[in-house]
């Protein structure tokens, strides 16, 4: 049985209410009590590995999307066995509610969420505004390593197929939307990484051609909250150009900041087939004989495509 | 593991995290996060005076200052880092760094081997990819204080 969804107004107006909740929402359900018991989990991700440690949402549990999401030797996710112990450890059943919120506009929650969505976890949500909005408003912190009761996960191997694409799908997709959420420097070439990020090695610069440029925090308003219904549509509708029932494929780098906009896209805006591009950048950016475009402007699908 | 070839101060904290198991050593970064001291006033108002360590996932500012020792010694470097209380790892390697190198001459500090991060033993616990910054940083220190020890002395001046 799920744990309710949050009713407000902003919510509403999203095509899957469901998937997020408030930061007012989650701390009156705190106090009375939801954490106990493992119906409801709350997972904290953070780009930072000890961020956590420092201060997080009493009763939260830390998930680190590189030490523990990624394999450690193939650049792959882990598999349905340790995710399971993953979970476990976590004190996740297959039927809690998790709620994950993380920092920069839970922009690595975005990410961990998408993992658990490759091993079809039903009800996982976002905190709206993330960690930065809970601490603005004052709400308690706790430095206590939270020590959970563990759950009970059973082996559920990933199902890539309807939220992931490989470097094989995206070539398949030329001429199908694609959003790239990279920063502008990154989009036209002037840059292969982030500014004041790594530099994590792509040889070549520049976008996958007719990609349209949503640098991703765009989806967020000032307090790291996602825009209304409104603003989105006049981002990826208006500006990118998408119409609904579209197939679309996002990236960016390595495929973290775009889960923050696949999110948008699938259950804010109610796409069905939307795609996170993993390999992002990194991949396409190093493969041999893939088509690339410089510039700003979206390019065309080479021929031969 | 060899820490010969390090400064008595930063070989000692190397030996410190060795010594502890994986989650030890990512609470031993935590508490030198909380113990890198604040910028001197003089630094804090000039924001212009630190430079921009690029490579750091999290902006990492810092300067190194040179001051006289006593006795006709080499004349020590002083290290000054800022790091946002939202980048413990980062803050935390800034922290082993200010206590192991601050206050040595610039041959000491050049001394100190490159790869001295990865003996922490960190880099499974915080992933290669956020070892790449503390990496860079340490790299950083040393080609300002290479630059400093390369300036004319003031009697050629």
């Amino acid at each position: 049985m799920p744990y309710p969804v949050e009713q407000n107004d902003k919510f509403a107006a999203y095509a899957h209410p469901g998937r997020l909740v408030s930061t007012e929402w989650l701390a009156t359900e705190i106090e009375a009590g939801a954490l106990d018991g493992g119906k409801l989990v709350v997972v904290e991700s953070d780009e930072d590995v000890l961020l956590y440690e420092t201060g997080h949402i009493p009763g939260a549990v830390k998930i680190d999307w590189h030490t523990d999401l990624n394999d450690e030797v193939e650049r792959d996710y882990i598999d349905g066995l340790a995710f399971a112990a993953l979970a476990e450890a976590k004190g996740i059943s297959r039927d809690s509610t998790v709620v994950i919120y993380g920092d920069k506009s839970n922009w690595w929650a975005a990410y961990a969420l998408w993992v658990f969505t490759l091993f079809g976890h039903e009800d996982v949500r976002l905190l709206d505004g993330g960690r930065d909005k809970w601490i603005a408003e004052g709400h308690a912190l706790s430095t206590e390593t939270t020590v959970p009761t563990p759950g009970t996960y059973p082996v559920v191997e990933r199902n890539d197929a309807p939220i992931r694409a490989f470097k094989e799908d995206v070539l398949a997709h030329l001429g199908k939307p694609l959003i790239d959420v990279r920063s502008a420097e990154e989009y036209t070439g002037q840059r292969t990484h982030m500014p004041a990020y790594p530099e994590e090695g792509a040889l070549r610069g520049g976008h996958i051609p007719t990609a349209a440029s949503i640098p991703w925090a765009r989806a967020a308003a000032g307090d790291g909250t996602y825009r209304n219904r409104g603003e989105l549509e006049a981002l990826y509708l208006g500006e990118a150009g998408l119409k609904p029932g579209d197939d679309v494929v996002a990236y960016c780098r390595i495929g973290e900041r775009s889960s923050h906009t696949w999110f948008a896209l699938k259950y804010l805006l109610g796409f069905d087939t939307v795609r996170n591009y993993d390999g992002s950048w990194t991949e396409w950016g190093n493969a041999v004989r893939v088509p690339i475009a410089k510039g700003a402007e979206r390019g065309t699908v080479p021929a031969g495509y | 593991m060899n820490t010969s070839a390090l400064p008595a101060t930063l070989a000692d904290i190397v030996d410190d995290f060795q010594a502890l198991t994986e989650p030890e050593r990512l609470q031993l970064l935590l508490e030198f996060s909380h113990g890198l001291p604040e910028l001197p006033e003089r630094l804090r108002d000039h924001p212009e005076l630190l430079e921009q360590v690029v490579e750091c996932q999290t902006p990492l500012f810092l300067t190194i200052e040179t001051e006289p020792a006593d006795g006709g010694a080499p004349e020590r470097v002083r290290l000054y880092f800022k790091a946002p209380k939202e980048a413990p790892t980062t803050r935390g390697f800034a922290g082993v760094l200010h206590e192991g190198l601050d206050g040595l001459s610039a041959a000491e500090i050049l001394a100190v081997p490159d790869d001295m991060p990865e003996q922490l033993g960190l880099t499974r616990a915080i992933t290669p990819l956020r070892m790449r910054g503390m990496t860079a940083m340490l790299g950083r220190i040393k080609r300002k204080v290479a630059a400093l020890a390369s300036r004319p002395s003031p009697a050629q001046a």
